[in-house]
């Protein structure tokens, strides 16, 4: 795991719900997810899926990822490498999903409104500090029972490994 | 200690005492619910090491979300459940045409009492209805249950929603979900247990109560629980798949926060698009020209849903330049309606009837709107996009107000037709 992420800030709203991430006409035509991140954002920014770099920071506010649990909504963003989420809160099941996929999803509501759409930021997950133009942001550790599938590279990187295990 | 029903079941079915709010218990689900989806989890399985299901009897399996297929890549998608369902052995299977997979859970008498319901779909707090603590999940989760049959969950927080009283004629479950859903927003029960108290919750019959769990998922809900009463017990009675034990909150458990309503009170509500938490009286919308009318999907799609359509569209006649798609939730939905003389009704009036499932409910296919156009729905999502194109707009109502609208053209109360 990659512990300093520096990157450009897109910079969005409340309640982004999983259709304009990752819109429901293509989950059961797009399925492999080296194809999910050109679809990324695509009914919110159409600019993202060309001009986003590999480890920028998307910020987002209250309630980001609301709606469907399509996991591709985190897919298309973790194919595409983005180095974290910062938001003043998530939707339950995009949150997990995020974790299951080992994109950071950091909830932070002061760095939120600090944080300009634009500018480099830097997230430090070791420190659980996110540092940007308007100063030092503080945000919590991930639970310990979740830090081992994070660490693990993800769900299905842990799961294989426990299949692994009980098969010796 | 006083327990939560969140508290209560999770502690359960992790084998404790109790658990506390914020606690990680590890779960076995009673049944894990998968639709259209099951063939990219089966991907996921395959790529986790997974062979054999950890237990067929857990599985229930659903073709639903575009059934019948729209396009050979939907068919083929299809094909791979189908293979996946046979090889593993898995008996609860309902192919294409049986109907949208909450409302036929339940029907179906696999979503029970004091069971865990995970699902790989955000509108598993459907199972609430019956007393179950149903929950949606990822499809690398759901991959992963499959593979080692359990799932860690957090304990949520739990809401405890109080209705008193009576509805007024006219007045549904759907316009009470919009106007809780309007008073505390789309992130009003983020990560919480949210459970429906009161007179007026038992006093709706089973196919409104469900319409609420079901929209709790739009206020970020965990779960949602209806206590069951002896109106689900005589549901289940003959039905149930097998034994279960009820598990009920504690008078004196402790919520995080209360609410309570009365239900003469409540009107009938509208949701504007493009998000379920903008809300409007039906009065303040009335008159808005709409293209499209959709009554169906998990959040009312059921006969008593039908019939309230039925009965506004009796003698009358679909509006010029307004189309009516009517799609019921499950074939024993089509199968009563039928049988109700309700189908006759749409027919007459002009509705083109869709087979049992999802529909153009996430702008799949069967009826997706075209760019300007305007959609009322009884659906339980009106997010920009949702049925296929960002230019387009969709509002929410109750399945009675949807049929008068299509009567009129323009978004209508029952009785001004």
């Amino acid at each position: 795991m990659n512990n300093i992420i520096k990157g450009r800030v897109w910079k969005y709203g409340d309640n982004v719900n999983t259709d304009v991430i990752f819109p429901g006409k293509y989950t059961y035509t797009v399925s492999d997810p080296k194809e999910m991140p050109q679809y990324a954002l695509e009914d919110l920014d159409p600019k993202f899926a060309n001009e986003m770099q590999p480890g920028d920071i998307i910020i987002g506010g209250t309630n980001w990822g609301c709606g469907s649990s399509r996991e591709q909504a985190v897919v298309c963003l973790s194919q595409a490498n983005l180095g974290a989420i910062v938001a003043k809160s998530f939707a339950r099941i995009y949150y997990r999903n995020c974790l299951n996929n080992a994109l950071p999803a950091l909830p932070c509501p002061k760095a939120v409104d600090a944080i300009q759409n634009g500018e480099t930021i830097e997230v430090d997950l070791a420190a659980g500090e996110i540092r940007c133009a308007a100063g030092t942001f503080n945000f919590p550790p991930l639970p310990d029972a979740v830090m081992d599938i994070f660490e693990a590279g993800g769900l299905i990187e842990y799961t294989r490994a426990k299949l692994e295990k009980e098969r010796v | 200690m006083p327990q939560t029903f969140a508290e209560k079941i999770l502690a359960k079915k992790a084998g404790l005492s109790h658990t506390v709010p914020g606690q990680i218990v590890d779960i076995t689900p009673d049944v894990a619910l998968s639709h259209d989806n099951t063939a990219p989890i089966y991907g996921i399985f395959k790529e986790m090491g997974g062979q054999r299901v950890f237990d067929p009897k857990m599985h229930a399996v659903f073709i639903d979300h575009a059934a019948p297929a729209p396009t050979t890549k939907h068919a083929e998608n299809h094909r791979i459940i189908r293979d996946f369902v046979r090889e593993q052995g898995i008996e609860n299977f309902f192919d294409v045409g049986r109907g949208i997979c909450h409302q036929v859970l339940v029907e179906e008498g696999l979503a029970l009492p004091g069971e865990v319901v995970l699902g790989s779909d955000s509108h598993s707090p459907h199972a609430g209805v019956m007393g179950a603590f149903g929950a949606g999940i990822g499809r690398s989760e759901m991959a992963s249950i499959w593979a080692v049959g359990s799932l860690w969950l957090r304990v949520p927080e739990s809401m405890k929603i109080a209705v008193n009283g009576q509805f007024n004629p006219g007045v549904t479950a759907k316009d009470l979900a919009l106007k809780v859903i309007d008073d505390l927003g789309a992130d009003g029960a983020l990560y919480m247990s949210v459970e429906w108290h009161g007179e007026a919750i038992r006093s709706l019959d089973l196919s409104q109560r469900a319409t609420l769990p079901n929209m709790m998922a739009e206020m970020g809900a965990k779960n949602s629980f209806i206590p069951p009463d002896q109106v689900t017990l005589d549901y289940l009675a003959g039905r149930a798949k097998r034994p279960f034990e009820l598990v009920l909150p504690d008078e004196d458990a402790a919520y995080a926060q209360s609410y309570t309503y009365e239900a003469a009170a409540i009107e009938p509500m509208v949701a504007r698009p493009h998000t379920v938490d903008n809300v409007m009286p039906l009065s303040e919308v009335a008159g808005t020209r709409v293209q499209q009318a959709f009554l169906g999907t998990c959040t009312n799609g059921r006969l008593e849903d039908l019939a309230a359509a039925a009965a506004v569209l009796k003698g009358r006649k679909v509006s010029p330049g307004t189309r009516l798609l009517i799609i019921p939730a499950s074939s024993q939905v089509y199968l009563d309606a039928l049988r109700a003389g309700y189908i006759e009704t749409f027919l007459e009036a002009g509705a083109a009837i869709e087979s049992p499932g999802c529909g153009p409910c996430m702008g799949n296919h069967m009826g997706v709107p075209a760019v300007g156009e305007v959609s009322i729905s009884t659906a339980n999502r009106n997010f920009r996009g949702r049925m296929g194109t960002k230019e387009s707009e969709i509002y929410l109502a109750s399945p009675a107000v949807v049929a008068a609208t299509a009567v009129a053209g323009v978004i209508t109360h029952p009785k001004d037709i």
